[in-house]
């Protein structure tokens, strides 16, 4: 399926007029995001044909398209500043060109794994996602109302495993546990500001992004709570891994993704 | 001004309406019964003069529904079949609700096997868990199998009186 599954955004002309610097902070700051989005929605892909139940592999279908179409938003936005192609960004861009972060490129894990890291992901869109619809750049807040209204879904989906994996079993419990430690490490990565993030909150493009990862990790610890999973972690937003570092992970999760676009550059899409 | 390309002068507004009734050709192509217009996907026609072009701003139901690539290009095939250039624009914004959707709407869903979402006035969270009809044999009492189906905008259930799996069309 192609990056370009929503369609293009706002119709030119409709944005607020940027200067050179909030411009090209915002094009990192959204190429951030959807390349998360990407991502995270090949992982969640990965579990098709592998679910442990026919529903639940279904639902992580649905969840991919869904990511991926987030993806499709947000590289659209880029394009509307910059006239990048999409489906260049998502196929043909190397992996140092990518600015994931280590959360959504770890690999799918067990089952708990891909809850608890859906659920984090989640956790974070719920916070991030209505500040961003009052975004001052109209096309931002616009797309990110769109999301937003269908993450509600997405959420539902993850804090019901959480709760199952927490108040199941001993070993539902042990693995939960175990999948949050390696997370844990990956999420300061997920919400550290970017260097040009500080000038797009003067502007009022971004919200203020330290308050959205403490409402995440807020947001997150009540609901591990309430499922018997204890963090063991503080208040504290763990040190952050740079986007810009290239994982293993990344390089096989894209070399894979990528792999039937590279195979032939000149393919029309059916 | 210039003559319509059609065998007749069209005012704008003969070709706006031309272009609805044509924009009702085009149907979802995953569930054929319903067309765009009545979907609550096409926002707006409008036409600068008699002889086009025409612009149908769109809206999409999910951000991620791949129907969206068809239904933009039939969108345009339906305006040209007029005679006249079209413009498709896609909008995100007021995002679409399943209260955009008319009632014939819900009545044909309901007729083709998909149980329709019920009005939600924005209250969400309370139309997803809300009691849901069975399309077959009409009884409430049915159980939710799976929060996720077919397609993105679609959940499966069960109804416990008649034994019939369905999908729902989810209130969004």
């Amino acid at each position: 399926m192609s990056a370009s599954a929503g369609g293009p955004a706002a119709a030119p002309g409709a944005a607020t007029p940027l200067s050179a610097e909030v411009r090209a902070a915002l094009i990192e700051r959204l190429t951030a995001m959807a390349d998360d989005e990407l991502l995270l929605g090949h992982r969640d892909s990965e579990w098709t044909g592998h679910g442990p139940l026919l529903e639940e592999d279904i639902a992580l279908a649905n969840l991919a398209q869904d990511e991926i179409g987030h993806a499709a938003l947000w590289y659209g936005l880029r394009q509307a500043l910059d006239g990048s192609d999409p489906d260049a960004l998502a196929f043909r861009r190397d992996p140092d060109g990518f600015r994931s972060s280590l959360l959504v490129e770890l690999p799918r894990g067990d089952w708990a794994f891909t809850m608890l890291r859906q659920f984090l992901f989640d956790c974070y869109e719920a916070e991030a996602l209505p500040r961003l619809a009052r975004s001052a750049y109209a096309p931002l807040a616009e797309a990110a109302a769109k999301a937003h209204r269908e993450e509600l879904f997405h959420l539902r989906h993850a804090g019901l495993w959480v709760r199952r994996l927490g108040l199941g079993t001993a070993e539902s419990r042990a693995r939960a546990t175990r999948a949050l430690d390696e997370l844990w490490a990956a999420l300061g990565g997920l919400l550290a500001p970017l260097p040009g993030d500080a000038l797009l909150e003067a502007e009022g493009v971004l919200p203020d992004w330290g308050a959205v990862a403490e409402a995440t990790i807020a947001r997150a610890r009540r609901a591990l709570a309430e499922a018997s999973i204890d963090p063991g972690f503080d208040t504290e937003v763990p040190p952050a891994s740079s986007r810009e570092a290239v994982s293993e992970h990344r390089r096989e999760l894209l070399g894979t993704m990528q792999s039937v676009a590279r195979a032939d550059p000149e393919a029309v899409a059916w | 001004m210039t003559a319509a390309s059609g065998p007749a002068a069209r005012t704008p507004a003969d070709l706006v309406a031309a272009a609805w009734e044509a924009l009702r050709g085009v149907k979802d192509p995953e569930i054929p019964v319903l067309d765009v217009v009545e979907l609550g996907v096409v926002r707006d026609v409008r036409a600068e003069g008699g002889a086009g072009p025409v612009e149908v701003t769109i809206t999409p139901t999910f951000s991620a529904c791949p129907a969206m690539h068809v239904i933009t290009a039939e969108v345009r095939s339906a305006v040209e079949s007029l005679g006249v250039e079209a413009r498709v624009v896609t909008r995100l914004s007021p995002p679409w609700t399943s209260d955009d959707m008319t009632d014939e709407a819900r009545e044909k869903l309901r007729a083709f096997g998909i149980a329709p979402p019920e009005r939600h006035g924005g209250l969400l969270e309370i139309a997803l868990d809300a009691p849901v009809r069975c399309p077959r044999c009409g009884h409430p009492d049915t159980r939710l199998r799976n929060a996720f189906g077919s397609a993105l905008c679609r959940e499966i259930r069960t109804c416990r009186a008649c034994g019939e799996t369905f999908e729902r069309f989810k209130p969004l």
